[in-house]
């Protein structure tokens, strides 16, 4: 069995943050991940973030991997790959499978930095090859260097759907529209001012209704909502080969269940979530998490969980002095402050106090 | 179909070549990349048939998720075509069902 100080679940943003904050204190860090790479889903992000320069304004999600990973390497991060965790058990063994069997790692402390995943919504025909997640489409085609179709139906005007659309446009395909069941956008204005440029229109209160073809998609009907309800008459017929759904994400809670964390089922997070404190520690002592796992937000708020918890994670283990652990966790809440400021960042900001309200009172 | 030209990520790396077989075809594939990126290239979308409803399956969550894209791949049932690369000589089939176990290799 492999022992550790702090075991991190889930190679991220979060769970790099929170790797490279213990092992800068002196941890010895284990970093899991299912993939046989680190940096999750920040590989297929090609655009610039925005905000300030602190929050890696103007750096591309490509490059911030590059350079979180190095980090972590030249921190002495031990990485263990293609392992799949699938259990944690007394609160202090990670089990994982790998294409060789199974593997457990024991340590003093785990973060789970498991991150999110894509919502589905169901709809005739949505089974047929060529109806996809709209980040499965983003994955193809960033990563892989492949198009997973030529006219393409986006489903939803979040920031994944006007990004993913835009990233579509750069590999080479045609969106034919993005359609978005709200009568407002629901993206930042910036991405959806790109995409219209690009001349894609963006159709509120619409929503598919159909995908058709055989054995793939070869057309989708939409049509216009009024109050959430189709309009009848509205319907029509688009030429398509691909509809890509970007209809949000949910939490990967299932660890944090299983270790017996209690957890709240938050709208604007995403769904259920563990409960966490300011330190981000579980309700359960010695689980930490960090990112999209305790509520969908963006690769910048969670590298700033991630920072949080590893720097918890190290503190607890008498790694950092209180005032040292005390100083930096308050530089990163201010700045995760200012990323959830805003329209867009409020309603996130609320939710995440009313998570770390329950924590306390737990 | 490939994205050879990329205006952030800019040309297409040349890599190593495998060849494949898929239901019976040689196709050519780059050397690690998943089978499902390989067969996308070609444009085959239809990974699977379902068992009871006989309906095509293919691309879903492309990160080894959802299971959709599972393939019989050198003679194992149920392999996730997003997450397995290619190697040289693999062979790839559409599964029926739950799929077939085949000659191992």
């Amino acid at each position: 069995m492999t022992r550790s100080d702090v075991t991190i679940i889930g190679a991220g943003p979060a769970g790099l943050a929170a790797a490279i904050e213990a092992a800068r204190a002196g941890a010895k860090v284990v970093l899991v991940d299912e993939n046989a790479r680190p940096g999750g889903q920040l590989f297929k992000q090609i655009h610039k973030f925005f905000g300030s320069r602190e929050h890696f304004a103007g750096t591309r999600g490509i490059d911030l991997a590059r350079k979180l990973c190095q980090e972590a390497q030249e921190l002495g991060v031990q990485l263990v790959l293609d392992t799949a965790a699938f259990a944690i058990y007394d609160g202090r063994i990670v089990a994982g499978t790998t294409p060789k069997g199974t593997v457990q790692i024991e340590s003093e402390r785990i973060i789970l930095a498991t991150g999110a995943m894509e919502n589905t919504f169901s709809f005739k025909g949505w089974t047929k090859p060529g109806v996809m997640g709209a980040g499965a489409a983003q994955t193809m085609i960033n990563l892989h260097r492949v198009l997973p179709g030529s006219r393409i139906l986006m489903v939803g005007s979040g920031n994944v759907g006007l990004i993913v659309t835009y990233q579509l446009l750069q590999a080479g395909a045609d969106v034919v529209a993005v359609i978005e069941a709200l009568p407002k956008i629901g993206g930042y204005a910036v991405h959806a001012a790109k995409v219209r440029r690009a001349g894609v229109p963006i159709l509120t209160s619409h929503t598919v209704l159909e995908a058709k073809g055989e054995p793939e998609v070869s057309s989708a009907v939409i049509c216009q909502l009024d109050d959430f309800k189709p309009v009848a008459g509205t319907e029509r017929e688009v030429e398509v080969d691909t509809v890509c759904l970007a209809v949000g994400l949910t939490p990967l809670a299932e660890l944090a269940w299983m270790a017996g964390c209690q957890c709240e089922y938050l709208p604007a997070l995403g769904g259920f979530v563990p409960v966490h404190d300011e330190r981000m520690e579980t309700t359960v002592k010695g689980i930490f998490v960090a990112g999209d796992v305790t509520g969908v937000e963006e690769a910048s708020t969670a590298i700033e969980e991630g920072r949080l918890a590893g720097i918890a994670a190290a503190a607890s283990l008498g790694l950092l002095s209180p005032d040292e652990a005390e100083e930096r966790m308050t530089a990163a809440w201010e700045r995760l402050a200012a990323l959830r400021m805003g329209p867009f960042g409020e309603g996130r900001q609320a939710a995440k106090e009313q998570l770390m309200k329950v924590g306390k009172a737990g | 179909m490939r994205v050879l030209d990329h205006p952030i990520l800019g040309r297409l790396e040349a890599r190593r070549k495998v060849t494949i077989t898929v239901d019976g075809q040689p196709v050519e594939a780059f050397e690690g990349e998943p089978i499902l990126a390989a067969l996308l290239a070609k444009g085959i979308r239809v990974n699977r048939i379902t068992k009871k409803r006989h309906e095509p399956r293919g691309l879903f969550c492309g990160i080894g998720r959802c299971t959709d894209c599972v393939m019989v791949v050198n003679g194992v049932p149920n392999v996730r075509t997003c997450v397995t690369p290619v190697a040289e000589g693999m062979t790839v089939e559409t599964q029926q069902g739950l799929g077939k176990w085949g000659k191992a290799k």
